[in-house]
C-alpha cells in the first residue's frame, strides 16, 4: 500500500512540474503574442526601441545581441579559467587539503548574491576599467562580461571537476606506465573520457550566464542599441525587463513579455544544441 | 506522537500571547503607496512624523511615477506617486476617475561630476545641446564662452539619464521640449524616452549615485540627491535671463503664474524674474469615488486624514529640511477642495 501511494505521489509531482511549465509557456506565449502582431518577425530584428507615447516602437535586437554578447564573452573568459581550476582539483592535487581548499573557494563564489557581484562590480571593477583606460566610463559589455564570467566561474569548474575524477584510475596508470607525460595524460585520457561532461559543465554556465539579471543590469549602461564594440554600452534582455516592467501596459509590456519568451527559447536552444554536441561527443 | 502534540501547544500558546499584548481596538491600519523617487526625501520625512504624532504607518515604495501609476491601477495600493499628472485620455484609460493632490514642490537639478569644479552655468541652448549630443566634450567653446575663468577639461561629456519609467524624467524633457525645437520633433516629452546619447540608470538614486561615481558625468535628479550626495548643481539661465540656483525662493516662485483647480500644471521654463526653470509640483493620486474592490470606509477615511495632514502647516514645513519647497497657498487651497470632492459610496468624506 505505501509504495502505491509513494508511487503516486511521485507522479503527482511531476506531472505538477510539467503542468507548471506548461503554464509559464502559455502565460509567455498569450502575453507576447500582441507584439508579434504588431511588428510580425521583424520585432526580432528591429534595433528601434523608442517609449515615447507619442511614437512608439519597439524591436528586440539591442537586446538579444546585448545578451549574446555578455553571455559567450564570459563563457570564453571562463574556460581558460575554470578548465585548470577542475584539473588542479580533480587530477593534479585530487584528493588533497589544497584541492579541497580551492574547491570550497570556489563553490563559495556560487553563494554570493548576484546584486553583491554587481555593487563590487559598479565599484571597485569599474574605477579599475576606467583607470587602465579601457572605457571612458566604464559600463558596457566588457565589465559585465567580466563579472558574469566571475559569476560562472563555479558551476563550470564543480562540474568538470567531477567530471575529471570520475576517470577511471587504471587508464591512467596504464597511461603513466606506457611512459606518458602529465600534459600527454590530460590530452589524451583524461579530455576524451571527461570531455562530453566538461562541455556539460559549460553549457550550464552559459545557461546561467545568460538569465543573470542584477548584476549585468548595474554594469551594461543600459543603452538600448547593438554593442559596436566589446567596450560599448549595451543592455539585455533580462535587464530592460527589470527596468522597465514595473510601468509597462499595452504594447509595450507585451513586447517585454515577448522578450522574455525569446530569451526562453535561447536558453531552451543552448540546452538542446548542448545535448545534441554532448551525445555526439560520447559515441 | 506524545511531543507532536506538545508542540503544538507550545505553538499555540506562544502564538496567542503574541496578539493579547496589542490593543487591537485602537491599532492603527498601514497605508501603502507607491510611485515616484523624486519626492521620497519629503515622503519618508513627512511619513515617519506622521507616525509618531499617532497617525497610520505609511509604507512608501519608491518605484517611479510609472510604477506609482501601474500600481494605482491595479488597485493594490491606497495611493500612487507622480511627478508627471495624467493626460486627460490617460484618466480616461484608468478604470475610475483619478484626482490630483499636489504634495510639495521640487526642483529637477542638473548634476555633473567635473574635479575641482563646483559652479557651471548652462543656458538653454548650451543644455539641450549637451543632452542631444551635438556637444559631447567639456571642453567646447560653448560650454567655456558662458563660464569665463573656470578651466574645463578635456573629457568627453557622459550624459546620464533614468531607465525606468520617470515623472522626474517627464518633467526635465518637458522643460527641454519647451526650450529646444530638435528636442521636442526628435526626443519629446514622456516618463520614458529614446534618448539620443548616455547611459542609464534605475532611480533618482541610481543615477545620482552614477554621476557621482563617473568623472564627465552630467545629469538631471530631484535637487535633494544632489545634494546629500554633494555633487555639485549646475546654475540655470531661465526665461528672464537670469542664471538662478535651484532655492527654496527659486523654487516657490515658479508658481506665480495662475494654478488650475485641479493643479495640473507644469511649472517648467516660468515667466518669473527669479523664478527656477525646472521646478514642479509632485501629486498624489488617488480614486475620487473610495468604495472600490472591497476598499472599507475607514481605510478610505484614513488615506484622506493623511493627505489632509500632508497640506498642514507642520507637513509642509518638513520640506524645508530636505530642500524641497512647501506648496503656495493658491495650490494649497485647491488642493484642500479635491479633497473634499473624494467620496465613499457618495458621501463626502472630509469636511475640513
Amino acid at each position: 500500500m505505501k509504495d502505491q501511494l509513494f508511487k503516486i505521489a511521485l507522479i503527482l509531482s511531476s506531472l505538477l512540474i510539467v503542468f507548471l511549465m506548461g503554464g509559464i509557456i502559455f502565460s509567455l506565449v498569450s502575453g507576447g503574442i500582441p507584439a508579434f502582431v504588431e511588428y510580425g518577425i521583424n520585432f526580432i530584428f528591429s534595433s528601434e526601441w523608442n517609449p515615447n507615447p507619442d511614437s512608439e516602437q519597439y524591436g528586440a535586437l539591442p537586446f538579444i545581441s546585448g545578451t549574446l554578447m555578455t553571455s559567450f564573452l564570459a563563457l570564453l573568459f571562463c574556460i581558460p579559467l575554470s578548465f585548470p581550476i577542475a584539473l588542479f582539483t580533480g587530477d593534479y592535487f585530487k584528493g588533497t587539503k589544497i584541492a579541497s581548499f580551492v574547491g570550497t573557494m570556489v563553490d563559495l563564489l556560487a553563494g554570493i548574491p548576484s546584486i553583491v557581484y554587481g555593487l563590487w562590480g559598479f565599484y571597485t571593477l569599474r574605477p579599475f576599467i576606467i583607470n587602465m583606460g579601457l572605457s571612458q566610463q566604464g559600463f558596457g559589455v566588457f565589465t559585465s562580461a567580466i563579472v558574469l564570467t566571475i559569476m560562472i566561474i563555479p558551476y563550470a569548474t564543480s562540474l568538470s571537476s567531477e567530471f575529471i575524477k570520475m576517470v577511471p584510475n587504471d587508464l591512467k596508470e596504464a597511461a603513466y606506465a606506457l611512459g606518458a607525460t602529465k600534459l600527454e595524460v590530460v590530452q589524451n585520457v583524461i579530455f576524451p573520457s571527461a570531455g562530453s561532461g566538461i562541455f556539460a559543465s559549460f553549457v550550464l554556465a552559459l545557461g546561467r550566464a545568460l538569465g543573470e539579471t542584477m548584476a549585468v543590469t548595474m554594469l551594461i549602461g543600459n543603452v538600448n542599441i547593438v554593442p559596436n564594440s566589446i567596450f560599448s554600452s549595451g543592455n539585455t534582455m533580462a535587464s530592460v525587463i527589470a527596468n522597465q516592467f514595473g510601468e509597462a501596459e499595452g504594447i509595450k509590456l507585451s513586447s517585454l513579455i515577448a522578450i522574455g519568451l525569446l530569451l526562453f527559447v535561447i536558453t531552451a536552444i543552448v540546452n538542446a544544441l548542448g545535448r545534441l554536441i554532448i551525445k555526439k561527443l560520447s559515441v | 506522537m506524545k511531543k507532536l502534540i506538545i508542540f503544538l501547544a507550545i505553538v499555540i500558546a506562544l502564538a496567542s500571547c503574541g496578539n493579547s499584548g496589542k490593543k487591537t481596538s485602537t491599532k492603527k491600519m498601514a497605508l501603502t503607496g507607491a510611485g515616484a523617487t523624486f519626492p521620497l526625501p519629503f515622503y519618508n520625512l513627512a511619513f515617519k512624523t506622521y507616525s509618531k504624532d499617532g497617525g497610520n504607518v505609511v509604507a512608501y515604495g519608491g518605484i517611479g511615477s510609472g510604477g506609482g501609476i501601474r500600481s494605482l491601477k491595479d488597485k493594490i495600493v491606497d495611493f500612487g506617486a507622480s511627478d508627471a499628472y495624467l493626460s486627460d485620455e490617460k484618466i480616461a484609460k484608468m478604470p475610475m476617475p483619478v484626482v490630483h493632490i499636489p504634495t510639495c514642490m521640487g526642483a529637477v537639478v542638473v548634476a555633473f561630476n567635473l574635479e575641482g569644479i563646483k559652479d557651471l552655468k548652462l543656458t538653454p541652448s548650451v543644455l539641450s545641446d549637451i543632452f542631444l549630443g551635438k556637444i559631447n566634450n567639456w571642453n567646447d567653446e560653448k560650454i567655456a564662452e558662458i563660464n569665463n575663468g573656470v578651466s574645463l577639461p578635456d573629457m568627453p561629456i557622459t550624459v546620464v539619464y533614468r531607465s525606468d519609467g520617470s515623472g522626474t524624467t517627464y518633467v526635465f524633457s518637458n522643460y527641454i521640449s519647451k526650450i529646444s525645437k530638435q528636442w521636442k520633433d526628435d526626443v519629446g516629452c514622456a516618463k520614458s524616452l529614446k534618448w539620443p546619447v548616455g547611459i542609464a540608470a534605475k532611480g533618482n538614486p541610481g543615477v545620482a549615485g552614477t554621476i557621482s561615481q563617473t568623472k564627465g558625468a552630467i545629469g538631471y535628479v530631484g535637487s535633494e540627491y544632489a545634494f546629500s550626495l554633494n555633487i555639485p548643481i549646475a546654475t540655470l539661465r531661465n526665461k528672464a535671463g537670469n542664471y538662478i540656483k535651484p532655492s527654496l525662493e527659486s523654487i516657490s516662485a515658479a508658481a506665480d503664474g495662475d494654478i488650475p483647480a485641479d493643479t495640473r500644471v507644469m511649472l517648467t521654463d516660468s515667466d518669473a524674474n527669479d523664478a527656477y526653470p525646472i521646478a514642479c509640483f509632485t501629486w498624489i493620486l488617488v480614486y475620487k469615488e473610495q468604495s472600490y474592490g472591497g476598499r472599507k470606509q475607514v481605510q478610505a477615511l484614513e488615506t484622506v486624514k493623511l493627505l489632509n495632514w500632508m497640506l498642514d502647516e507642520k507637513a509642509q514645513s518638513l520640506t524645508k529640511k530636505v530642500h524641497y519647497a512647501p506648496l503656495p497657498t493658491k495650490a494649497r487651497e485647491n488642493a484642500r477642495a479635491i479633497l473634499k470632492t473624494i467620496t465613499f459610496e457618495g458621501k463626502q468624506l472630509v469636511s475640513k
